[in-house]
């Protein structure tokens, strides 16, 4: 046991090694990523045709819902975080995480999450069909009775991301190797640092405000009910109090490994490391001042529309800040365009033009018709799938050598690429040319006139979904079947300390702490 | 050494986490009803109007809408008896709602109300009103509960029209010790 893992499943069950808690949360995250694949390829086969074709409208309600919470919950964020336990701890010369035992407890949870939030599809009255964002009250006073599996889900899931994060502060803040200052520390580590103190910040929140539903629909209290002194738009506050955070928490880890591939390929330094630093921080601060900006049709005083406009506009400053500093990394770099870049290069251009629908969103007066419309669909997926499942992607193609020992074949990388960005752009784009034209999220069908864009959409929403496949065909047949590798550094133009270790990556790493210039 | 700065670390942040949970539950409703006070947004009224009489504004003439819903299960009849007036700012106006208890145990129940539009609320003076205090009736009795009204002269031009809500709560089991009121 002392110095290798330990024979069968209880390698997996009792783990506390780093390497093998950030593989479970890998893998968890892609059969979750998958499963809400698989609801969203139900609602593009529905929406292919106007009326109704293959499901009940009902169950088009709980698809939608469904799919945005497996994905932001089960996908997006476990992913990031099993990127974290693998990474964190070779770049920062650590030699595990800080609190290794929790780490195993962390992990462990989210299946049992997962499974009371999914067999609530089996149930009678089926699973949650309130949208993702469960605005009460809908998902109080009209929900289904499977509502509190779904609260005790996310209680479940929520205290899950806290543990990982502060696993994630207490391991950067306290077992960097000597002479590894906040300052040196890759931007993957930095981005991460900063996301996990978000994710203290507003995961209670979130843990509070589903704590306040259970109560309102089980203990008779009155949190969101006008009629008994609440307020439904004070669910929408608290929700987006925690939710606008969120989208930075699931963004911010993307631009730390973006900000590893992109020096790499261009075999030239980071440009602008500090002011990488500090945009972050700026982005993370912002984010808690700009909530109301997804509530700017609730009637709001004219005051509030204009700070949050404003505020919300600010943002841009940063994040356009990294974005100058990606390219400006490219800039006569010598480039070479492994899959990695592909998939960087894909996601500073596509995250970019997501944050500019954003802005587009961000003018209060113009987001009174594009609110709750396919402009808004289309704007989060360039963000949320373009951004941090495409960065995601990447770092998986990025690192996969260093943690197998094994190379992924280039040609089926570049073909999984040219697939998924062509497919995403296919089924996303007309998404925006729907909304604007005035075709509203969240229905099972419309009218007439949008027959074509979402054919189109469809069209491209198989081929990015089939392309997923393909990735997944590439990871085992990577490990399976590649090419085996000992080379330390994997990339020529790579830096840093995860690439002065052996390949694969031994089961026990820097239990000597690296001396770091 | 390091054990004790992990275990420091965390200490801090779980009670960071556990602050944040306390602030979603414990203090945002309660901040967000002040804020909505403050700015008169929301369609909370008042308590009890205390103002002076003001001048009648017989120029301009505001229709005001009742509305009379039951909580959940709550199994009175409950209605308004004027569905709509028209009145003039400054007028003081006396309606009333009808209440019966058709249940066979002796009930006490409690009306909310709600102003619509938003702007309007702090402009609608209620000088009595059965929503200041809680209502029992016994089994298969009936009432009828007045509300005597004043439209603030300096109600917005905009507003045209005030709908009036009161939703009826059942709070017999809550009124067992102690009585107090909310408005």
């Amino acid at each position: 046991m002392a110095h290798g893992p330990a024979k069968g499943i209880g390698r997996w069950l009792f783990a506390t090694n780093h390497k093998d808690i950030g593989t479970m949360y890998l893998w968890f995250s892609f059969a979750m990523f998958l499963l809400g694949g698989s609801f969203a390829m139900i609602i593009r086969a529905e929406l292919f045709a106007p009326g109704m074709q293959l499901v009940k409208p009902e169950f088009f309600n709980q698809m939608t819902t469904m799919h945005g919470l497996v994905m932001v919950f089960g996908a997006i964020m476990p992913s990031f975080v099993g990127l974290a336990n693998w990474m964190i701890p070779l770049q920062i010369g650590a030699p595990d995480m800080a609190l290794p035992r929790m780490n195993n407890l962390s992990f462990w949870i989210l299946p049992f999450g997962f499974a009371l939030l999914a067999s609530t599809l089996f149930m009678e009255g089926g699973a949650p069909n309130f949208g993702w964002t469960f605005y009460a009250p809908l998902s109080t006073t009209y929900a289904p009775d499977t509502v509190n599996f779904f609260i005790f889900g996310v209680h479940i899931i929520g205290a899950s991301s806290i543990m990982g994060s502060i696993n994630i502060i207490a391991t950067v803040l306290n077992l960097r190797a000597p002479g590894m200052t906040m300052m040196k520390l890759p931007l993957f580590v930095w981005t991460w640092l900063i996301t996990a103190f978000l994710l203290v910040a507003v995961m209670p929140v979130l843990a509070g405000v589903v704590t306040m539903m259970l109560m309102d629909i089980n203990f008779g209290t009155s949190f969101f009910d006008a009629a008994g002194g609440g307020d439904p738009v004070l669910f929408q506050h608290i929700f987006w109090f925690f939710g606008h955070p969120e989208v930075y928490i699931i963004i911010l880890p993307a631009f730390g490994v973006v900000s590893a591939i992109i020096p790499t390929f261009s075999r030239k330094p980071l440009f602008g490391y500090s002011s990488m630093v500090y945009a972050t921080s700026a982005i993370a601060f912002l984010s808690f001042i700009v909530w109301a900006h997804h509530m700017f049709t609730t009637g709001m005083p004219i005051a509030g529309e204009l700070y949050f406009m404003y505020a919300t506009m600010l943002i841009a400053v940063p994040t356009g800040v990294k974005v100058f500093n990606w390219i400006t990394t490219m800039f006569k770099g010598s480039l070479s365009f492994e899959t990695p870049m592909l998939f960087a290069i894909a996601f500073v251009i596509l995250f970019t033009f997501g944050g500019f629908t954003g802005l587009m969103l961000a003018v209060a007066p113009a987001d009174i018709q594009y609110h709750d419309s396919y402009f808004v669909v289309g704007h989060f997926h360039y963000v949320m799938v373009a951004g941090a499942v495409f960065s995601m992607t990447a770092a998986i193609y990025y690192w996969l050598p260093k943690w197998s020992g094994k190379m992924y074949d280039e040609t089926m990388g570049k073909v999984q690429f040219w697939i998924a960005f062509i497919g995403f752009n296919i089924a996303f784009i007309p998404q925006h040319f729907l909304g604007l034209a005035g075709m509203p999220r969240r229905y099972a069908d419309y009218a007439l006139q949008f027959t074509d864009w979402n054919m189109v959409s469809s069209i491209g929403a198989f081929m990015y979904g089939a392309a997923q496949l393909m990735f997944l065909y590439n990871v085992i047949y990577t490990i399976v079947a590649g090419k085996p590798t000992s080379e330390e550094k994997t990339w020529e133009g790579a830096e840093g300390l995860e690439w002065t270790l052996p390949t694969p990556a031994p089961f026990h790493t820097f239990s000597t702490p690296p001396e770091v210039k | 050494m390091a054990i004790n700065a992990t275990q420091k670390i965390t200490l801090k942040l779980v009670i960071a986490a556990i602050g944040m949970f306390v602030f979603a539950v414990f203090l945002m409703p309660p901040l967000y009803d002040v804020f909505c006070e403050l700015t008169g947004i929301g369609g909370k009224t008042a308590g009890q109007y205390q103002g002076e009489a003001v001048t009648v504004d017989a120029e301009r003439e505001i229709k005001i809408q009742f509305v009379a819903t039951n909580n959940g299960a709550m199994p009175w009849d409950f209605s308004p008896l004027t569905y709509q007036v028209r009145v003039h700012p400054g007028e003081k106006t006396a309606v009333e709602f009808y209440a019966r208890n058709p249940t066979a145990r002796d009930m006490v129940a409690q009306a909310i109300p709600n102003v619509t539009p938003n702007n309007a609320a702090e402009f609608f003076h209620k000088t009595e009103c059965f929503c200041f205090n809680k209502q029992p009736l016994k089994a298969g009795e009936e009432t009828n509960m007045g509300l005597v009204f004043i439209v603030d002269p300096e109600l917005p031009a905009s507003v045209t029209t005030i709908t009036l809500s009161y939703t009826l709560f059942d709070v017999t089991e809550e009124t067992k010790p102690a009585v107090a009121t909310t408005n």
